[in-house]
């Protein structure tokens, strides 16, 4: 049943290609009709999923010569970022509902994306969670080229390039496994027990998670994500930032730990301080962590701060990977999907809300607007998305990124003490945004206040309503109640930690 | 002692009380949710609901303690709770938990009852503002955190609830968020405190990772039991330092931000942009006492490794809590020195606040807890007195603030002064009939007795600043003559009534914590309170009582003698002022930590992002250029070799088969006579051939 998510998004996907043009109405209905339902199936792949363990969905041969197979696998994991996939794909047709130029184009490349990402994650074959990946990267491209702003080729150029080289090396890595295995199967459990030498390993395990991680925003690869979330149209950077970085963290689990998980092994020799590739991935993480939110700091474009704030969450993501223990590991699965809620609830604040009454996303000319009592709706749920961001308790951030810490603490206590750094950091620049942006110091002189009330600025409309209220009501329900989503992602992650990660 | 404590048998079922004791903070957050969801002009409804809603959780409060006292009487130490799992991963549980011993019995019933008082006035204090029903909304938000950080039995659920109390006070402070310092002010308090909460945090994971349970009482499996606690002593961190100590110091660290202690009580002063509703609740009475109490609850942590002998002459102390001690008893007389020369009447308590609650922090370090947690009650009311007196002044005199532009109040405002006046003397700890009196002396007295002598002379110089600088602000605003704009009148009787009422215990309190009858610290450490004068016969006692008195006196003579009924200009130097211009200055502009941390903290965060902002447009940005232009480069190199020497030898070759092709083709020129004159000639040669070929 699950894998219908797959199916339906592609057949919704051509079903807007065949849309007769101006019909921009039906287009939106079609998209969000295909998004819930996909939801929907997705919702109901994790009730019926508890408990489950691991289940093959399908099992078919694809190309037997290379003993490839169509195999849709699904666990704990998987479902939580299916359900992910699912919200974010609802709220991001919500708040395209203004897109006008091309529009069964924008949802139709849309929702081949949607399908790629739901793809990947359900992927049991390393060949097929490739081919799901590369499609996946494609529409991110147009999306931005043709519906994005500021420098969109250049983002979008950027973004491609980025990801083309970090499939590269996913493709070598692919290929060296399928061949040093000799077990002419590309599935991924059997890549797993292929019983790789320690010496491939050590080699391929970096490749492998690298390749994953830039799209995973790893610091130092991490310039595209800012660039690209802040050319692409609304949606897309809420699914660049909800699902697509997503992407890359499951595949460093998924795939680099997964199949090679010696390669975390200490190299028996130290260079610089650091003794394995744990380590340095650690030590990435944590840069990336600090680094992205002082970035964030010194930004003078509200979604620059967002694409920054993104940068910085998923260090925790990777940090987690690297505790290598059951919290660490269940933080960073956790993390993942705060991070994908919570970026999105930002993004579309930013991007949407603000930038589509006002134009400009500068915090020097936002200052001048007092949005505050011209958009009180959207100042509240900045409020509530920024504090949700800072990983205040109640939300789901707070539940992963104490995870997180304390795997890591249990690790290495610096990387948590020099995390909680960027944590207050954090705190910093979220409040330097909402204050600039919403609550600006200069008192409005009487004709401004005679200007702006005869320029209003649009009201609020219900997608937009809806699309807020979906996303902050599931990081407040994860946030509030986590073993919704951690009764799945602990057995999984138990089961990926029996299978040699550790 | 150590033998009454004995004959208290430790009480671990939870009676019905305790069960439903999450009522206490549910029921104001549930109020507050649906004062959220009411529209803007149902006022009425919403304080109501407010005011309803804190009205039963002071009753349910009352039950529970109540509850602890029936079984104090019969010698039972109290000490119920229920948890439950959050969420688990691996075989390793988070719990989270509520508790009912003395300590949250009593602290529940000081929060919702001073709590109570002070949503009524505020029905008063609020009536004219358009955001009233926003405002008991969150109000009620916060006194349901705070509820929930009183009776958390779990350093998470603490934490939890203490980030929320923080949110809630960000929201008030920045109420009138059109004022532009009002938002900014907000910002700061928020900003400020997460610093320490996240040395807080690190607390809290590093416990974690040693006991395995954030849980504090747990049928000996606490983080504060026994077992737990001979496990962090047995590790040893830096400086000299315990486990145990150090996750304390830690933990400390959060209740340094919270309660503004050096070097982070920058917040608190700001935070008196909020309503003065807000001020007497947040940053008075509960919120910054959070601190406090925190590390009340978290005491066994801090005393960890101290022989359990609480008498009053071998206190034993360990490296936390003489942080703890000097922390305090350096911000008691630090920020009363700030508050002499302030004008602001607000500004004036603000400081005032952040002095008491380093005598608070000094009390938990020196005496223990009991000593700390009696001068937080008794602050507490007569704080929250002294804040809503304020209100009433700034109310009465048209939203006026200034002390300099006041005077002559006591005839304009008879029953506000009569009720701040009382909690003045409250404050400056006034002999024998105020509480503050008692409190503070048992403070002094912990000090006096401790080892070491420095926090004893601070507190006593603080003492005598505190008296002063009352005594300041009371001649200003409301003796000699009125200086202000409009004439003065008195508030409504909605507002008076929390005064009196709080005036009360502003006197009364002190009768449970006499040297005669020490009924508050026998009921926190859990043994029989008999009455006795002999209580005051403890060697040096009534010395240190009658010096403290004098010292007080002397305060209160000396801030007569400079101000008393002189109603000096607004704009005329204040008299300190024409003494030492360059002190005042100094004090005025409040020691200057602010612009100290503008200059380098701040500076260097913004200096940093500014960095890092460079590193990635130029750094990582020029390698990814400089990438990209190799690879063009490369490219012009390939494209090159494509035209020149791929191409070139691909077109040369098509050229020589286009030529052979035209050599060939003029071959075929479609005229039949020439085809079979080719054809004529082949024969012949063919023939030939043969011919030729065929000879031997």
């Amino acid at each position: 049943m699950l894998a219908y998510v797959i199916y339906i998004s592609f057949a919704g996907a051509l079903a807007e290609t065949l849309l007769p043009r101006g019909k921009n109405a039906a287009a939106r209905w079609l998209a969000l009709a295909v998004a819930v339902a996909g939801l929907g199936i997705a919702v109901e792949g994790f009730a019926s999923g508890m408990g489950q363990g691991r289940e093959v969905i399908v099992d078919a041969a694809w190309v037997p010569a290379m003993g490839i197979h169509y195999l849709l696998l699904a666990d704990g994991i998987s479902r939580v970022l299916v359900l992910l996939t699912g919200i974010a794909a609802v709220a991001g047709i919500l708040f395209s509902w203004n897109v006008e130029l091309r529009t069964n184009q924008f949802f139709a490349f849309y929702l081949a994306l949607i399908g790629g990402v739901y793809g990947v994650f359900l992927s049991g074959d390393f060949f097929l969670l490739f081919v799901f990946y590369e499609i996946a990267i494609v529409p991110k491209y147009f999306l931005i080229a043709i519906w994005g702003s500021t420098r969109r080729e250049y983002g979008a150029m950027k973004l491609a390039l980025y990801s083309f080289a970090g499939s590269a090396m996913v493709l070598i890595g692919l290929l060296a496994a399928y061949t040093a295995a000799g077990s002419h199967s590309t599935a991924l459990a059997d890549l797993a027990h292929a019983g790789f030498s320690a010496h491939f390993q050590f080699w391929c395990f970096p490749l492998v998670f690298v390749g994953f991680a830039i799209l995973a925003g790893m610091w130092p690869f991490h310039t595209w994500a800012p660039t690209g979330h802040v050319a692409a149209p609304t949606a897309a950077s809420m699914l660049l930032a909800g699902v697509v970085m997503k992407l890359g963290a499951y595949g460093c689990l998924r795939v680099a730990m997964g199949v090679f998980p010696r390669g975390l092994d200490p190299w028996g020799f130290t260079f610089l301080g650091l003794g394995s590739w744990r380590g340095v991935f650690a030590l990435l993480a944590v840069i990336g962590i600090v680094y992205g939110a002082l970035v964030a700091l010194a930004q003078s474009d509200f979604k620059f701060v967002i694409g920054y704030s993104s940068v910085s969450h998923m260090g925790f993501v990777l940090l987690g990977l690297m505790a290598l223990n059951q919290i660490g590991l269940d933080g960073a699965v956790l993390q993942m999907f705060s991070h994908g809620v919570i970026a999105g609830l930002l993004f579309a604040i930013v991007g949407r809300i603000v930038y589509d009454r006002t134009h400009t996303r500068q915090f020097a000319e936002l200052e001048t607007m007092h949005l505050a009592r011209r958009l009180p709706f959207a100042a509240w749920a900045f409020v509530i998305a920024g504090i949700a961001s800072m990983g205040l308790p109640g939300f789901s951030g707070f539940v992963a990124e104490l995870q997180v810490l304390t795997g890591a603490w249990n690790a290495r206590p610096w990387w948590t003490v020099t995390a909680g750094a960027g944590i207050v950091v954090g705190v910093a620049y979220t409040w330097r945004a909402l204050q600039k942006a919403f609550f600006t110091d200069n008192v409005p002189a009487p004709h401004v206040l005679e200007y702006e009330h005869t320029h209003k600025l649009d009201p609020m409309t219900w997608p937009e309503v809806a699309g807020v209220a979906l996303l902050a009501v599931s990081t407040v329900a994860v946030g509030l109640y986590p073993r919704i989503l951690l009764d799945q992602i602990e057995p999984a992650v138990r089961a990926l930690l029996a299978g040699g990660v550790q | 002692m150590i033998e009454q404590a004995a004959a208290f048998t430790p009480q671990l079922g939870a009676a019905p009380v305790t069960r439903i004791l999450w009522l206490v903070p549910a029921l104001p957050v549930v109020a507050s949710g649906i004062v959220a969801l009411l529209k803007q002009p149902r006022r009425k409804p919403a304080a109501a609901l407010a005011i309803a809603s804190l009205s039963l959780s002071l009753l349910l409060s009352l039950f529970a303690f109540g509850h602890v006292l029936a079984g104090w009487t019969n010698h039972l130490a109290v000490r119920e709770t229920v948890n439950f799992t959050w969420f688990t991963f691996g075989a390793t549980g988070v719990d989270l938990g509520w508790v009912l011993d003395p300590l949250s019995a009593i602290m529940m019933v000081m929060v919702s009852f001073v709590g109570l008082l002070i949503f009524i006035y505020s029905v008063g204090y609020m009536e004219h503002d358009e955001n009233f029903t926003r405002f008991f909304c969150f109000l009620s938000l916060f006194a349901g955190a705070m509820l929930g950080v009183v009776i958390a039995n779990s350093l998470l659920l603490l934490f939890m609830c203490w980030e929320l109390v923080g949110l809630t006070s960000y929201l008030l402070i920045g109420f009138w968020y059109q004022k532009p310092s009002a938002a900014a002010a907000a910002k700061k308090a928020f900003i400020t405190t997460r610093v320490g909460d996240i040395f807080f945090l690190l607390g809290i994971v590093w416990l974690f990772a040693q006991t395995g349970t954030l849980l504090f009482y747990n049928h000996e499996a606490g983080c504060l039991e026994p077992l737990a606690l001979g496990g962090l002593l047995a590790q040893h961190a830096a400086f000299g330092l315990t486990a145990a100590g150090a996750i304390g110091l830690l933990i400390f660290c959060g209740a340094v931000g919270k309660s503004g202690q050096l070097p982070l009580h920058v917040w608190l002063p700001d935070a008196m942009e909020g309503p003065t509703p807000v001020s007497a609740l947040i940053h008075a009475a509960t919120m910054v006492a959070a601190g406090v109490y925190l590390i009340a609850r978290v005491y066994p942590l801090m005393s960890a490794g101290v022989p359990l002998i609480h008498t009053a002459e071998a206190t034993g102390t360990t490296a936390a809590l003489v942080v703890v001690t000097w922390v305090g008893a350096a911000t008691a007389v630090f920020a009363a020195l700030i508050a002499i020369a302030q004008n602001d009447i607000k500004r004036i308590l603000a400081y005032s606040t952040v002095s008491q609650l380093g005598y608070m922090m000094a009390g938990l370090g020196l005496g223990g807890v009991a000593v700390g947690m009696f001068h937080l009650i008794t602050h507490a009311f007569f704080k929250a007195l002294l804040f809503l007196g304020a209100g009433s002044v700034i109310h009465g005199s048209h939203e006026e603030q200034d002390i300099r532009k006041m005077g002559g109040l006591k005839v304009d405002m008879p029953f506000t002064f009569i009720t701040y006046a009382i909690g003045m003397l409250a404050l400056c700890g006034f002999p024998i009939f105020f509480s503050g009196f008692w409190s503070k002396d048992g403070i002094l007295e912990a000090a006096h007795t401790g080892a070491i002598k420095g926090p004893y002379y601070l507190l006593v110089f603080g003492a005598l600043l505190t008296a002063f600088y009352m005594t300041r602000q009371v001649c200003y605003v409301f003796f000699g003559y009125w200086r202000g704009h409009q004439d003065a009148h008195e508030s409504p009787r909605v507002m008076l009534w929390p005064l009196a009422i709080l005036a009360f215990f502003a006197m009364a309190l002190g009768l449970i914590g006499t040297p005669a009858w020490p009924w508050f610290r026998s009921f926190l450490e859990d043994h029989a309170a008999p009455f006795s004068l002999h209580g005051f016969a403890e060697p040096g006692l009534v010395l240190l009582m009658t010096m403290s008195s004098c010292i007080v006196l002397f305060g209160l003579w000396l801030g007569w003698k400079l101000y008393g009924s002189k109603s000096p200009k607004p704009e005329a130097p204040d008299v300190l002022e024409k003494a030492a211009p360059h002190l005042w200055a100094g004090l005025r502009d409040r020691l200057y930590v602010d612009e100290f941390y503008g200059v380098t903290v701040i500076a260097f965060y913004f200096w940093w992002a500014r960095v890092t902002d460079w590193m990635d447009r130029r750094l990582w940005g020029g390698i990814v250029r400089l990438v990209v232009r190799i690879t063009s480069l490369w490219a012009h190199l390939n494209r090159l070799f494509d035209v020149r020497a791929v191409d070139g030898s691909f077109d040369k070759a098509c050229e020589e088969i286009s030529t052979g092709g035209g050599l060939l083709s003029r071959v075929e020129s479609g005229r039949v006579q020439s085809y079979l004159r080719i054809l004529a000639i082949a024969v012949v040669a063919l023939a030939a051939v043969l011919f030729w070929s065929s000879m031997p």
